[in-house]
């Protein structure tokens, strides 16, 4: 069995961020779609650990942690305006979000 | 053979984990294969030797980011699903039509990397040595000596995310 590279690596992570990609694009429900958001960052974060171990500096792993946190913070500002819509309109379909439509 | 096989069993399980997120119709369920790809997806920064980001991974996402997508879902007690409502001026496949030509480019910018591979990688390590072993002592003294700004940052960013969060899910200000 060949060896695990870097290759296999960026291959997974690219599947993973078009399976987020995917996600974003075709569903409906924004709340999948955040979950989509946090799937292709995570696709990210397997790219930089890859590279991380890789190369043997650390740095990769410091640069994964900050985009955890801002991870985080999207998560907690995006579910705040998700709750505030649903208070005023009764709906969590993107379809139905016009109200900044031009 | 023990990396392969547990590399392939790992990313067959993020990436099916990860389809089952994207199509489940059931949004509780969507958030609970959520948690299961966070968990693997920490298994795979383990066999990298990351073990600091593991466990930063499963205390963040699995036991924070996903509580919290698992209380909103809660919250929005939907009435009806909101895949019913179609909305006759949305083009799915031009969707479909956008992500294919995401793939395609990652695919072109692959092959041509393929094809004219970057000079040696190896040559860019940093030869400077750290005055601590293992990994977590390692990451801690990166974050707390060369990137102690944009850790800083990072703090900052979080703070003002709480508030924010919090300003807006008030009822009235």
């Amino acid at each position: 069995m060949p060896m695990i590279t870097p290759t296999h690596y960026m291959l997974l992570s690219a599947a993973l961020f078009m399976i987020g990609v995917i996600g974003v694009m075709v569903r409906r429900n924004i709340i999948i779609i955040f979950m989509s958001i946090e799937l292709i960052l995570n696709a990210v974060n397997i790219n930089l650990i890859a590279f991380s171990a890789q190369l043997q500096n650390v740095v990769g792993q410091v640069f994964a942690i900050f985009v955890i946190a801002v991870a985080a913070a999207e998560a907690a500002v995006g579910l705040g305006i998700i709750l505030a819509f649903y208070r005023n309109k009764e709906t969590v379909n993107i379809d139905e979000m016009n109200l900044m439509r031009w | 053979m023990g990396e392969a096989i547990a590399f392939y069993f790992i990313s067959a399980c993020i990436l099916g984990f990860a389809v089952l997120v994207i199509s489940t119709k059931d949004t509780v369920h969507s958030v609970l294969f959520l948690v299961l790809d966070f968990l693997f997806v920490a298994a795979l920064y383990v066999l990298l030797g990351a073990q600091f980001v593991a466990a930063i991974q499963i205390l963040v996402y699995a036991g924070g980011i996903v509580v919290l997508y698992l209380f909103v879902v809660m919250l929005v007690n939907l009435k009806r699903p909101p895949e019913a409502h179609q909305d006759p001026h949305r083009r799915t496949n031009w969707g479909l039509a956008l992500s294919v030509a995401v793939l395609v480019e990652l695919a072109a910018v692959g092959g041509y990397s393929y094809a004219r591979p970057a000079p040696a990688l190896a040559a860019a390590v940093a030869a400077s040595p750290m005055p601590v072993t293992g990994n977590t002592e390692q990451v801690g003294w990166m974050l707390y000596t060369n990137y102690l700004i944009p850790f800083e940052i990072a703090s900052m960013l979080l703070l003002v995310a709480m508030i924010g969060a919090i300003v807006l899910a008030k009822r009235e200000l």
